[in-house]
């Protein structure tokens, strides 16, 4: 764990760039610093390891204060990665990865299967080894930024701004690579962005700084979502809070209409045994697979008749239990009957599901987990 | 005669290939005078270079020092010291080490200062030691611009020192001096094709030396 206990950084011209912060940031986690430019989080950032020197209170690592240990070996027990990678372009790929462990003493050999074994991780392909920095594009080299902060396997990551300079496309790619990587190797992780929404998706906890380097909320992001501590961190926030919270519910909980699918070639007297009371019925090929949506009465009336020219399109699907309950009610609100479809990971359809009944699972998921109501006039 | 036919009659002039003035011996002096006096200079201006470059400080100093250096006219400086201090190698080369410095210093240091300040970060932030900062991580990016400070020194010195012979030194500038003083114009064209083609081969010496010395990640890249 990295305690940081009211720390201050203060410059001999009388700029405080941070104020008496204190964080502590759990082990294996994603802990994210936010805030505008000014809160002083790649100043906080820097005095981890000690690239800035604080100039008020302590960190301590495992108990352990970091102005007792040698600067350079706290700095190599810890991943150190920078907007824009950083990269010494004067080496190829692989030796750029293995620029620590060469540090470390570690033979030319032992750093080079490393480095490649840290290229397939970060997904690169390894056919790139011997290239050199230019001629990687602006993702690839981040990636290698971070497999060489991994290199010698340090708990600690300190990412500084790491995904900021590349377009959005890249950067989303980017995140979930980081996601990935993580949950295999679990590092402490200290992360800095300007971005909220970046820090949402890859935050395990967030502490929003506000200008002057003061910590206005350090909660996880659902929470942050829901309950931001004052009108300023709610301004951060941003629009759409209530509905972007929604991404940390899961579906499990979500009462399905199992019986509201019907076969494309099920007859009337088969549609009348199966099908639930409900206006419309999610018409579903051989295999299971969402058709589209028919009118209950006229199934009910005539059956299926393998018609498929007359269905409303069935829309976009959610994956039941791995889709968040944002992608759901995404799904209600953009289907023509406002009724959301569920399907399994093969793709087929387990059930149906009305805006009404998700409003309903949201407001339970909030009494669940203690957070307060949002609003979600927008579903209804 | 033009001055082809100056070129031509003195190079086939066998006598002009032996003996003490003969253009073995005399470019042997020229060589010899130019690389000691880039020597000194490299040995001065480099680690000056790249250590205000690395620390980023010294520069206004640095400046203004090459600036009084380069207007120091070496031909009076020369006459000046050899008053000064009589005959030796000495007024032959103070006047092209001083020559030499500014453009090695001056683009040394400003080759390092504006390396991309990112990856020195990274190093740093890996622990990297400051020696091996400036060595493995700013030098090698920094090369080719060092590499044309010392490149420019050591032709405008291989240029000058023909001067030497003013002051009863060899080197090829012997043919010039001796050829305006004999009205041999031969002799005056073949020396002033001598040091051209010094210069050239010096040209094309770093031009090989950048080609081995430099990463093929640098030259790929265009600086910032």
């Amino acid at each position: 764990m990295i305690s940081i206990e009211a720390v201050s950084k203060r410059y001999p011209d009388g700029t405080v760039a941070v104020d008496g912060l204190s964080l502590e940031i759990p082990d294996r986690s994603i802990t994210v610093l936010v805030g505008p430019s000014g809160c002083g989080k790649t100043t906080t950032l820097r005095m981890i390891n000690r690239m800035i020197e604080l100039s008020g209170g302590r960190i301590l690592i495992d108990g352990e204060d970091i102005q007792h240990k040698p600067v350079n070996a706290l700095r190599r027990s810890m991943g150190y990665v920078i907007q824009n990678a950083g990269l010494f372009q004067h080496r190829t790929i692989v030796d750029n990865i293995g620029t620590v462990p060469r540090m470390l003493g570690w033979s030319k050999a032992k750093a080079r299967e490393r480095s490649m074994e840290l290229m397939e991780r970060v997904g690169l392909d390894t056919s790139m080894a011997k290239r050199y920095p230019y001629q990687l594009s602006g993702g690839q080299q981040q990636r290698v930024g971070v497999a060489r902060a991994l290199a010698a396997d340090p708990p600690v990551l300190l990412m500084d701004e790491p995904f900021s300079a590349v377009d959005p496309v890249v950067r989303r790619g980017l995140q979930e690579e980081l996601l990935r990587i993580q949950s295999e190797l679990g590092k402490t992780i200290v992360f800095v962005t300007h971005d909220i929404d970046e820090a949402i998706r890859v935050g395990d906890m967030i502490a929003v700084l506000r200008t002057g380097g003061k910590l206005a909320q350090y909660a996880p992001p659902d929470e942050l979502l829901s309950r931001p501590a004052d009108a300023a961190v709610e301004d951060f926030l941003g629009a759409d809070r209530g509905i972007r919270g929604l991404s940390f519910f899961g579906t499990e909980q979500l009462p399905l209409e199992r019986n509201g699918i019907v076969a494309v070639d099920a007859t009337a007297a088969q549609v009348a045994e199966r099908a639930a009371d409900l206006p419309q019925l999610l018409v579903v090929d051989v295999d299971g697979r969402p058709l589209g949506w028919a009118d209950a009465a006229r199934l009910r009336a005539s059956g299926a008749r393998n018609d498929t020219a007359g269905l409303l399109a069935s829309g976009q699907t959610f994956r039941l239990g791995e889709d968040s309950l944002r992608v759901a009610l995404d799904c209600a609100v953009l289907s023509p009957t406002g009724w959301a479809a569920a399907v399994d990971g093969e793709g087929r359809a387990v059930g149906v599901v009305s805006q009404e009944a998700i409003a309903r699972a949201i407001r339970e998921a909030h009494g669940r987990r203690g957070t307060a109501p949002v609003d979600v006039g927008a579903a209804r | 005669m033009t001055i082809f036919h100056f070129i031509s009659a003195f190079f086939s002039d066998s006598a002009h290939w032996h003996g003490y003035d003969g253009i073995p011996t005399r470019l042997v002096e020229h060589i010899e005078y130019s690389l000691i006096a880039l020597g000194i200079a490299g040995a001065v201006g480099l680690p000056v270079g790249l250590l205000t470059g690395h620390y980023g400080r010294g520069g206004n100093a640095l400046a203004l020092l090459a600036t009084a250096a380069r207007a120091l006219p070496s031909f009076g400086l020369l006459v000046l010291l050899f008053v000064l201090m009589g005959l030796s190698k000495l007024p032959v080369l103070i006047p092209l080490v001083v020559l030499a410095i500014p453009p090695i210093l001056v683009t040394t240091y400003e080759a390092v200062r504006t390396v991309d300040p990112a990856p020195v970060d990274a190093a740093r932030g890996m622990g990297m030691h400051q020696a091996k900062v400036l060595f493995q991580v700013e030098l090698p990016v920094a090369l080719p611009l060092i590499l044309s400070g010392l490149r420019s020194a050591a032709i405008q010195v291989v240029s000058t020192a023909t001067i030497a012979a003013y002051v009863s030194f060899g080197g090829v500038g012997r043919y010039i001096v001796d050829g305006l003083y004999q009205r041999n114009y031969e002799k005056v064209v073949g020396g002033a094709t001598l040091v051209a083609a010094l210069a050239l081969a010096t040209l094309g010496l770093f031009w090989l030396m950048s080609r081995f010395a430099v990463s093929r990640g640098v030259r790929g890249v265009r600086r910032p």
